[in-house]
């Protein structure tokens, strides 16, 4: 069985319609694409970089496309708002994979240009151009997100424009039938330019099986500086695989993180390519996942610059049946001095049946650089919950507060302020239902929102 | 004109004279070998054998391994860039002459220069203080010490090929059962065509007087070595093993693959330490030792412990991951490295620690130092089974990159199965210390003694581990070893 099979087949019977509903830009990668799978086969569980997951079976089922456009539409504000009220965002929704504008989507959007490929196909040709330009098709995953592609979202951060408010894109799936959504973000920043984005994925029809597959290019040019947020809380039928590609330019600062609070099965990508010097990259994540969740992560920083820094850090609590795994590679080239690249991957692993797997890896070729990794699995200090409990503090309070520190300093590195203190809410309203009933807790929040 | 001709030859003959001081166990032992002819298939699987004088079960399981072996491929996963080894082009088996005739216990004079050469007396009242030596030449064990001292004790410490007809059960009951032929490709190469190793047996209770030691010479052009160890510790017995190696300079690569097994049964202790320095391979990277071993031990008893220490100064290419399998319940394992590659050198090492018994405990403390054009990489795995409740790890992995065109990595892969287990692993990698270097320049200490100190000290913890000669040995091997490679 290939899994991939099925999705070549579904396009070459419908590649007349899959190509009239997208931008030609989008068109022109399909047999290159196409040439790419050709024998390609998923990875399946077990074989490098992907120990713990198999992605086989994760393509495997027939899911619904939405290959005719049908525009799908529906309420975001009831997804979106429990997760980060109060904050000012231009905001754009993607129900399943139709990209629907807010109302008042870019009133002070402050020279920030946000549109769909196919207003941008005739608005800003010669940004969109630049689609595909990081994406790689060495990963099949990719190499079929390219194929099937027929819209997605692109950012443009003109020369010198500072976006005051950010971008929040809301992710949303809600249908009847199970459905592979394919979604596709373009970030383009021009030098001295600065944005911060947000990217929540919901779904809605909690009984139905659904596959998002996403990928997003970010090209940071010289002295730029963006926030990528990227929030899951979906639920256990949901599954997504995303691959994130970063290229930065001199002097520029990038912050991705990603955060997975309710999903059913996660893989993220992240592949950052770092082109001049002085430029800084930060990663984090974090992950709360019970029942039988799993999320895997797999990082690449490549260095080809020197003087340059990066920090990752990511962290894992997992309960009842949960699946986590961490596969992170900083590469430094050689004649690329005075790097400084530190990796950490921090875990918790809170029940006996949670399986965490972790492959911290450094591939260093020139000498005058510092570079580190750490990981740690184990639980939580027992000294410290006796020190509590002697202060009337019960168990249970004790483990919370102690998980919550545990994770308190990846969500420092948040630079939004609003979603900073919001995620700190979430985290606690995460932690306080027992980690089993993740879904009830999203919901009761909803609720309350 | 001849004037100026003899200066050139003068000035040649010091610049060769100080490239190959800088291995000194580079020589050639001009004795008679026999050597079967190169290749590889059923007959040269069969005539080994027969060579040997080996029991029907032995020829058969050479005979199923080398089967296995003909449906793998060269694996080409490390961090190492090997040429395919044409295994047709490399003589199985090479004895020296002498001992294979006399066989009644005199050696060779030349073999025992050879050996004293190299610093490893074959007369035991040489030895100053206790250490038996198993004395390997290419592929046969040339004498062995101390053997009827230890086996007043009950402990066995021969040769692999002796032990096969001497202790037939012993062998039957644990060879290949740590490391099968079925492993990978050079376990089933090894088994297809193992000529000779040690073989040591520690029976209940009794504690090993001395160190023993197997001592490991490639001589032979054009032949691979194919030793094979195996070291079974009975209950509450222990023992230090100890192995060292040297092969001569030559411009063509040579193979050695070797198997090593070990098993540790209740409140057992082996402690195996490694000092490899085969050689290298030239200042352009030509020729040198391929070093392609298996090397596991299984702590099958309760509270039994496996320490492995291995300092790897030689080969062009190393290829070894001594591992443990903690099966018994508060079981430990270790793992202590120094790995230093310079010129060409390849270095793809680690080990594996597999927790099955519950509250076993491992500890891998793991020291890379790059210098030239080489690449260093440590690659383990850590893995908690499920059942193996309170387990307890911890990695560090460090490594010093002193050019930059060497290369640094770490490949560690972490699986945890249970809530109860905890494991840590460090991993920094950086350029050696300026400050250090300026302090020592400061108080009239060269900068090439200063990284020689400063080396040391970085890889002290390692060579705490090793016995005292050998780290007095060890010590030497690493400045050594420097000598040049500041760039």
């Amino acid at each position: 069985m290939n899994a991939l099979r099925q999705y070549i087949d579904l396009f070459n019977d419908n590649r007349k319609v899959i190509e009239a509903g997208s931008p030609a830009v989008l068109n022109a990668q399909r047999d290159a694409a196409l040439a790419a799978l050709h024998g390609a086969r998923l990875p399946r569980k077990g074989s490098e970089d992907y120990e713990a997951t198999d992605l086989e079976a994760v393509f495997a089922p027939d899911y619904g496309m939405n290959l005719t456009r049908i525009a799908f539409g529906g309420d975001a504000t009831e997804s979106f708002r429990c997760d980060v009220p109060n904050m000012s965002t231009c905001l754009y929704t993607c129900f399943n994979d139709v990209i629907v504008p807010g109302p008042n989507a870019m009133r002070n959007a402050g020279g920030m240009v946000v549109e769909t490929f196919k207003e941008a196909a005739t608005r800003h040709p010669e940004v969109l151009a630049r689609y595909g330009s990081l994406a790689q098709f060495d990963d099949p995953t990719v190499a079929l997100n390219t194929l099937l592609a027929q819209d997605g979202l692109l950012v443009y951060v003109p020369r010198g424009v500072v976006a005051e408010r950010p971008l929040q894109l809301v992710n949303i799936f809600n249908t009847t039938q199970p459905l592979m959504a394919v979604r596709r973000v373009l970030v383009v920043l021009e030098d001295g330019a600065s944005a911060r984005m947000l990217v929540c994925d919901h779904t809605q029809s909690k009984d139905v099986n659904f596959l998002s597959s996403q990928v997003v290019e970010i090209i940071a040019g010289e002295d730029s500086t963006f926030d990528y947020y990227d929030l899951e809380e979906s639920t256990p039928l949901t599954h997504r695989v995303s691959t994130i590609y970063a290229r930065q330019a001199r002097g520029s600062n990038v912050l991705i993180d990603g955060i997975t609070l309710t999903n059913g099965f996660t893989r993220n990508n992240y592949r950052v390519t770092v082109d001049g010097e002085h430029a800084e990259t930060t990663l984090l994540g974090m992950t709360v996942a019970g029942d039988e969740q799993h999320v895997d992560t797999h990082t690449l920083i490549s260095h080809n610059a020197g003087l340059c820094r990066s920090n990752e850090m990511f962290k894992y609590v997992l309960g009842d049946k949960a699946v986590g795994a961490f596969a992170g590679k900083i590469l430094i080239k050689e004649g690329c001095p005075r790097v400084e690249a530190y990796q950490g991957n921090r875990n918790l692993c809170a029940s006996p049946q949670a399986r965490m797997y972790t492959k911290p890896q450094l591939e260093i070729y020139t000498d005058d650089v510092k570079a580190s990794h750490g990981t740690t699995i184990g639980q939580l200090d027992q000294e410290a919950l006796y020190y509590m409990r002697t202060r009337g503090i019960s168990e249970a309070e004790a483990q919370r507060l102690l998980m919550q520190a545990f994770m308190s300093d990846v969500i420092d590195g948040v630079r939004l302020d609003v979603l900073r203190d919001r995620l700190h809410y979430l985290v606690e309203k995460r932690f306080n239902g027992t980690l089993a009933s993740c879904s009830s807790c999203a919901e009761a929040c909803m609720v309350k929102g | 004109m001849k004037e100026e001709q003899n200066k050139k030859d003068a000035e040649k003959h010091i610049i060769n004279q100080a490239a190959s001081e800088e291995y000194k166990y580079g020589f050639v032992t001009d004795i008679e070998t026999n050597v079967i002819p190169k290749g590889l298939n059923e007959d040269v699987v069969r005539q080994i054998s027969a060579l040997k004088n080996e029991p029907e079960w032995l020829l058969d399981m050479r005979l199923k391994a080398y089967a296995h072996w003909l449906t793998l491929k060269q694996p080409t996963w490390g961090h190492i860039d090997m040429p395919e080894i044409d295994f047709q082009d490399i003589s199985y088996y090479a004895a020296p002459r002498k001992q294979a005739a006399e066989g009644n216990g005199e050696i060779d004079p030349e073999l025992k220069r050879t050996f004293d050469k190299l610093g490893i007396p074959l007369e035991e009242q040489m030895r100053l203080s206790g250490m038996a030596v198993d004395a390997v030449m290419d592929s046969v064990s040339v004498h062995t010490t101390y053997r009827e001292k230890l086996a007043e004790l009950g402990v066995i410490f021969c040769s692999i090929s002796e032990a096969v007809k001497d202790y037939p059960d012993l062998i039957k009951k644990y060879l290949g059962k740590v490391v099968p032929y079925t492993d990978n490709f050079y376990a089933a190469l090894n088994t297809a065509v193992f000529s000779d190793g040690s073989f040591v047996y520690i029976p209940k209770g009794v504690r090993c007087p001395m160190e023993l030691s197997t001592y490991f010479r490639i001589n032979a052009a054009q032949t691979g070595q194919f030793e094979r160890t195996l070291i079974v510790a009975d209950d509450d017995s222990y023992v230090s093993y100890l192995e060292g190696c040297t092969a001569p300079m030559r411009d063509e690569n040579q193979l050695h693959a070797a198997i090593v097994e070990i098993i540790v049964e209740d409140r057992a202790e082996v402690k195996y330490s490694t000092v490899q320095n085969w050689y290298p391979g030239d200042k352009d990277g030509k020729g040198g030792i391929y070093n392609l071993v298996t090397k596991r031990g299984l702590c099958r008893g309760d509270h039994s412990k496996l320490s492995w220490t291995q300092v790897e100064t030689g080969s062009a290419i190393t290829w070894k991951y001594p591992s443990c399998i903690l099966k018994g319940d508060h079981s430990v394992g270790e793992f202590y490295s120094v790995a230093l590659t310079r010129n060409y050198q390849q270095a793809d090492t680690g080990t594996k620690m597999i927790h099955l018994g519950r509250n076993s405990s491992s500890t891998i403390v793991s020291k890379g130092i790059s210098a030239g054009h080489s690449q260093n990489s440590y690659r383990g795995l850590v893995k908690i089974a499920p059942q193996a409740t309170g387990c307890r790890n911890y990695t560090q992995c460090d490594s010093l990159l002193l050019s930059d065109t060497s290369g640094a990595h770490t490949f560690p892969v972490i699986e945890v199965d249970n809530d109860s287990s905890v494991v840590e692993h460090e991993a920094t990698t950086s350029k050696i210390n300026e400050d250090q270097i300026f302090y020592c320049n400061q108080r009239g200490i060269s900068t090439e003694d200063a990284v020689g100190l400063i080396v040391n000290g970085y890889a002290k913890e390692v060579m705490a581990k090793l016995p005292m000669e050998f780290a007095v040995e060890a010590q030497k091997l690493l400045s050594v070893s420097l000598e040049g490679s500041i760039g």
